[in-house]
């Protein structure tokens, strides 16, 4: 039933409440999928496939029983960076060898209880520290695209690099995701999906493996902006757990989401044309602009002048966060112990072996900057800096209703091709980091192809809670875009 | 900023991460590369500004100074590599 994989969420959602096919088949059409394609890919790094189908029976038993929730029988696959039940839980990283959490992600629960079945988890960045999903513990995950006349692989962006490729491959209907400084949008935009990241403190970060907490936010990877929305619904709520999950009603989002975007208002940033700006993505930006007239928009430019220092306020605030976060993991309380003549050095053995180089090169980073005499410098130093980019942003907001961007300045790259230095690799997140230094919802919609025949995606920034306007809005590019290519199916 | 190979070795033991000669070494370059890039916020005018502490304005949720969770040791103790009685068990500590 090769057909029940290319339904979007939506679609599914008919399907199995008219009784056309069963969660099970559908779920069953998923896992067979995976088997085939997952060498090639690898984008799940670990399946679960028999607790899939016992979730999906149990689906199939409350649609039978008119008691279906928004995703019932919906298989997903999750980002391994939430902790599931019972579920091994790696995070990418060697460290967490044989963790298996007693308790689940916030996230995940209101994903089961609102019906939804799990594939299995998805590969990523270790600690999600990556824009290539190339520091994964479990080996790069493959991005299902090529270029045209081609076979170089392509990385599918991080660090949710397992949730774009499993989705943009179909071997599952949507992921969980994670975003501190594009890894949901940036993947999302190399794999030709739709990438949410939605306001700090919408969606509980409760049981989410933390990377730098004041940035974190969990969001879904879809082929669609409709399942997007499905996916937010139930994946946000307000959570006591986590103080900073914000105490706000859920709206309803594809209610929201009606109607026409006639009389709205989007601003240009103009800091965001960078100097040597490839031509595509700026043609692909220029498309959007004209996107968005043809459909009642007004078009401003607006300035956010401290857009270039995002980037590197982000690596001082991103890891001081991650050396306190990761100072957890110490061989005493979960995973990866290796012995010492005594117990500093069996601390500092287990994390030697235990962390791979990135993530090491962001803990000494954060540990630096956070040492005696530097604090004032580095992180309290980049802290207003962040309030600058915050304040550029609350009076770009004074005069428009959201903000268009490209989401990358490239498409996707080939594996190995940015890993030798840091800072390239860096440079990525050009587009997206600015958003979750001020806390804001954004969402990356598939926009367009470059001429080595890869999709391209371009950027939303919405003000705080407002997801609804920003998945109506990016409604305009996905039906402006019209039906884009699909990649080949080489894998299977 | 340059760092030496003994500020690396400094803030690796504060860190708790043994390190390699060869780590050490790479680590200086990219480290130092890497706050040389960071300084270029020092253009930035940041007088009278207030550090950002939350992303989103809201207050912190009071709520009763009572034990709302707990009571299960063995759950917490269940993913150590060495536990005993519900115990961590780590090297020895004190002589």
């Amino acid at each position: 039933m090769k057909d029940l994989l290319e339904l979007s969420i939506a679609d599914a959602r008919e399907g199995l409440s008219q009784g056309d096919f069963s969660a099970k088949e559908y779920t069953q059409s998923h896992i067979e999928e995976i088997e085939a394609a997952n060498d090639a890919l690898n984008a799940f790094i670990l399946k679960t496939p028999e607790k899939a189908l016992e979730m999906a029976e149990k689906s199939d038993e409350r649609i039978a029983k008119g008691e279906a929730g928004i995703l019932e029988g919906i298989p997903l696959g999750i980002k391994d960076l939430f902790c599931t039940e019972g579920v091994g839980t790696t995070a990418g990283s060697h460290i967490l060898d044989g963790f298996k959490p007693t308790y689940s992600s916030t996230v995940n629960t209101n994903l089961w209880n609102a019906g939804a079945v799990m594939l299995g988890k998805l590969n990523l960045d270790e600690f999600a520290m990556g824009s290539s999903n190339e520091t994964s513990y479990f080996g790069p995950c493959v991005n299902p695209w090529r270029r045209k006349d081609d076979q170089v692989k392509l990385v599918p962006g991080g660090s949710s690099g397992g949730s774009a490729s499993a989705v943009a491959a179909h071997l599952c209907a949507g992921a969980t995701a994670t975003d501190t400084g594009g890894s949901i949008r940036q993947p999302a935009a190399f794999t030709g999906t739709v990438g949410l990241k939605p306001t700090y403190g919408r969606v509980s970060r409760w049981g989410i493996v933390a990377f730098a907490s004041s940035l974190d936010q969990a969001g879904p990877i879809t082929r669609t902006v409709d399942d997007a929305a499905i996916m937010l619904q139930a994946m946000a709520s307000y959570d006591e757990k986590d103080t900073t999950s914000v105490n706000l009603p859920v709206p309803d989002y594809q209610e929201q989401m009606a109607g026409k975007i006639k009389g709205l208002t989007i601003g240009i940033p103009k800091e965001y044309r960078l100097d040597g700006m490839s031509d595509e993505i700026e043609a692909l930006w220029q498309q959007g602009i004209d996107w968005y007239k043809e459909a009642g928009a007004k078009i401003v430019e607006v300035s956010l002048p401290h857009t270039k220092y995002a980037l590197p306020a982000y690596y001082i605030v991103a890891p001081a966060e991650a050396s306190s976060n990761l100072a957890r993991y110490d061989g005493v309380k979960y995973g990866l112990r290796v012995e010492g003549d005594d117990i500093i050095s069996m601390y500092e053995n287990t994390r030697a072996e235990g962390f791979g180089a990135e993530v090491k090169r962001r803990i000494l980073m954060g540990t630096y900057v956070l040492s005696a005499g530097y604090y004032d410098a580095y992180y309290l130093k980049a802290q207003k800096v962040r309030t600058r980019i915050k304040q550029d942003f609350d009076e770009a907001f004074e005069k428009v209703d959201m903000l268009l961007t490209p989401t990358t300045p490239s498409p996707a790259f080939a594996e190995g091709e940015k890993s030798g230095d840091p800072l390239e690799m860096y440079l990525n997140d050009i587009f997206t980091v600015t958003v979750n230094m001020a806390g804001l919802p954004g969402i990356s919609v598939p926009a367009g192809m470059s001429q080595s025949g890869l999709p391209l995606g371009l950027q939303l920034i919405g003000k705080p809670f407002d997801e609804g306007n920003l998945l109506k809005a990016a409604r305009v590019i996905e039906q402006s875009a019209g039906e884009l290519p699909e990649p080949e199916r080489w894998w299977s | 900023m340059q760092i030496n190979e003994a500020t690396v070795r400094k803030i690796a033991h504060l860190a708790r991460i043994k390190v390699t000669d060869e780590e050490a070494k790479s680590l200086e370059n990219e480290l130092s590369s890497i706050l040389e890039w960071v300084e270029q916020l020092n253009e930035v005018d940041t007088n009278d500004v207030e550090p950002m502490t939350s992303a989103v304005e809201t207050s912190m949720m009071m709520r009763e100074d009572v034990v709302t969770d707990g009571g299960y040791a063995g759950r917490v103790t269940k993913n150590a590599p060495l536990s005993e009685d519900n115990f961590f068990v780590v090297p020895k500590v004190v002589e």
